[in-house]
């Protein structure tokens, strides 16, 4: 049988179902050492902003049960280097390039926007509202339904590529979200960025990151996600990218019955790079011994 | 860098709470240098969560030696690996540290579990250079003298060697160590590496360090590790990658 692992967000079509988060993949190069990149659905990069960023000091990390809590504070290294020094490396590869945009102003979304979408490696933007770990920006547009709906109608207006607004689980009603984004023109939603969390040490009585409250990644967010994934999946139509503790093709197999168009492999990429790759090739073995033609059908054929 | 399932030959217990880890992996041995380091996945189940950063202690042929002492779940499972069984491994990762050049006389410098990478070390400057080695531990039971030469030891309490910390005893080692054309080797717990970088920079010695820091993946896509640069203050280096080692001027410890 010939099996059909294509799927579509919107105008971006995609090999297959299998995309690399952004922040857990940087631009590429490490990972390319065990993960054929051409072999996958696509790739998301690491969130750019206008201007380089340092990020948080150390402790950056901690692993916490069945997950980790990061808060990096969105160390990049700004658009202008992303475009002459990371541009030419990706160029050399066959997957569609996403470039998550994160922004401390609205300004700044529409400018980086409208740097980047010249570029024609990038195929599309993802728009980072809902980054727990920098003070301004971040996660306070994305709590707010209006700055949601204005950011997006904003950056729809700079450029014709398909945006996916990464939406927050910290948030009490995500569906609301969604249809702000569709609403002022996105091409399609992911769901989750991390779970606001943290942890401390019993000994110092001091926070084990140096932010104090982390973002919550890894299997432990996983029904949390699932959730949330298909609360949006039942109430907006918009294509949506699950994303939220992947740790293999079942994984992926559940995120897309539940809604997901496609997904996005996150925390499982430091534990296991060459996981991807692997993913792909199990979904389409999956497929065949299901009898699934098309792996998009899958999306959205839960059964309540 | 490799990701690789190891077979374990055995476990040892070297001292009380110290364990060796002795892994067959010639892929790994026959590339990796002193300094480097490997990610240790040390189950399959989701936690452990994350693999477990180890520097390289020793490499014989193609036996592979981890040291660590049991902090917490990951290495309670790593200290009780069965013989037979596998662990997945992925390395070498990072910049080992720098044996060339024209000093006559390496000096180690490392406090408590900082030891780890120096058997190694030893090893492969044997023979080409003078080697003294300077152990420190906060007691007897932590100053880790495993597989090293010319050893000079020192204890907080007094109870092993030198009572002081390892800076202290290099202190009083001054005018041997002036007498001699030096680089120094160091790896160990924050306050002693500060001391030691006062101490260099003070006599103008040549010092290398091994750092560390917890990280998720350990070759640079979590960005989970940085460490302040001497040079470039809008920019963090990263543990991982652009270390472990670092000439000691360069970083802010």
């Amino acid at each position: 049988m010939n099996i059909d692992l294509s799927v579509k967000i919107g105008s971006l079509a995609l090999r297959n179902p299998i995309m690399l988060a952004s922040g857990t993949v940087g631009y590429g190069n490490e990972i390319s050492e065990f993960t054929d990149l051409n072999k996958l659905g696509g790739i998301v990069t690491k969130s750019l902003s206008l201007k380089p960023r340092k990020g948080n000091p150390p402790q950056r990390i901690a692993e916490t049960p069945a997950g980790m809590l990061n808060a990096i504070g969105l160390a990049n290294v700004g658009v202008e280097v992303f475009l002459k020094e990371k541009i030419p490396f990706l160029k050399k590869f066959d997957v569609p390039l996403i470039c998550n945009i994160a922004a401390s102003t609205i300004e700044e979304y529409i400018e980086c926007t409208r740097i980047l979408t010249t570029e024609e490696t990038i195929k599309a933007f993802e728009i980072n509202i809902s980054c727990p770990n920098v003070r301004e920006g971040g996660l306070i547009f994305g709590n707010d339904l209006n700055a949601v709906a204005k950011i997006t109608d904003k950056v729809r207006a700079t450029t014709g590529k398909p945006i996916i607004i990464k939406l927050s689980p910290n948030v009490s009603y995500i569906a609301a979200f969604a249809k702000a984004a569709k609403d002022n023109g996105a091409d399609a939603v992911s769901a989750i960025n991390t779970l606001v969390g943290t942890a401390f040490n019993i000994n110092t009585r001091k926070p084990k990151i140096n932010n104090i409250t982390g973002g919550l990644s890894g299997p432990a967010i996983k029904p949390v996600a699932l959730a949330k994934v298909l609360e949006i999946s039942r109430e907006v139509d918009i294509p949506i990218i699950g994303i939220g503790g992947i740790m293999d093709w079942k994984d992926v197999i559940e995120f897309m019955i539940v809604g997901s168009s496609a997904v996005q492999i996150g925390t499982l990429n430091f534990i296991d790079p060459s996981a991807p790759g692997q993913i792909v090739q199990q979904l389409e073995e999956y497929c065949e011994k299901m009898s699934i033609e098309k792996i998009s059908s899958l999306t959205s054929s839960y059964i309540l | 860098m490799f990701i690789i399932n190891a077979p374990v030959e055995q476990t040892i217990e070297i001292d009380h709470r110290i364990y060796l880890l002795k892994i067959n992996a010639p892929k790994i041995t026959s590339i990796i240098k002193p300094g480097q380091f490997l990610n240790v996945r040390v189950s399959e189940r989701v936690f452990p969560l994350l693999r477990r950063p180890f520097s390289v202690c020793d490499v014989d042929g193609e036996h592979l030696y981890l040291m660590f002492n049991i902090m917490g779940e990951g290495t309670n499972i790593l200290a009780h690996k069965p013989k037979g069984s596998t662990i997945d491994i992925l390395g070498p990762l990072g910049n080992g540290f720098n044996l060339t050049g024209d000093y006559k006389t390496a000096v180690i410098v490392a406090g408590g579990l900082g030891a780890a990478p120096f058997p190694y070390f030893t090893r492969t400057l044997n023979g080409k250079k003078d080697i003294i080695s300077f152990i420190g531990g906060r007691t007897k039971d932590d100053v880790i003298t495993y597989n090293l030469k010319n050893v000079k030891e020192a204890s907080d309490d007094g109870s092993r060697g030198f009572k002081g910390n390892v800076v202290q005893l290099l202190e009083e080692n001054i005018e041997l160590l002036k007498s001699k054309n030096i680089k120094v080797f160091a790896c160990g717990p924050t306050v002693m590496l500060r001391a030691l970088k006062d101490f260099c920079l003070k006599n103008n010695f040549n010092c290398e360090v091994s750092t560390e820091c917890a990280m998720a993946c350990g070759f640079g896509i979590c960005q989970g590790c940085p460490i302040e640069s001497t040079e470039n203050e809008e920019k963090y280096l990263l543990v991982c990658k652009d270390g472990p080692v670092f000439n000691i001027k360069d970083v802010v410890i």
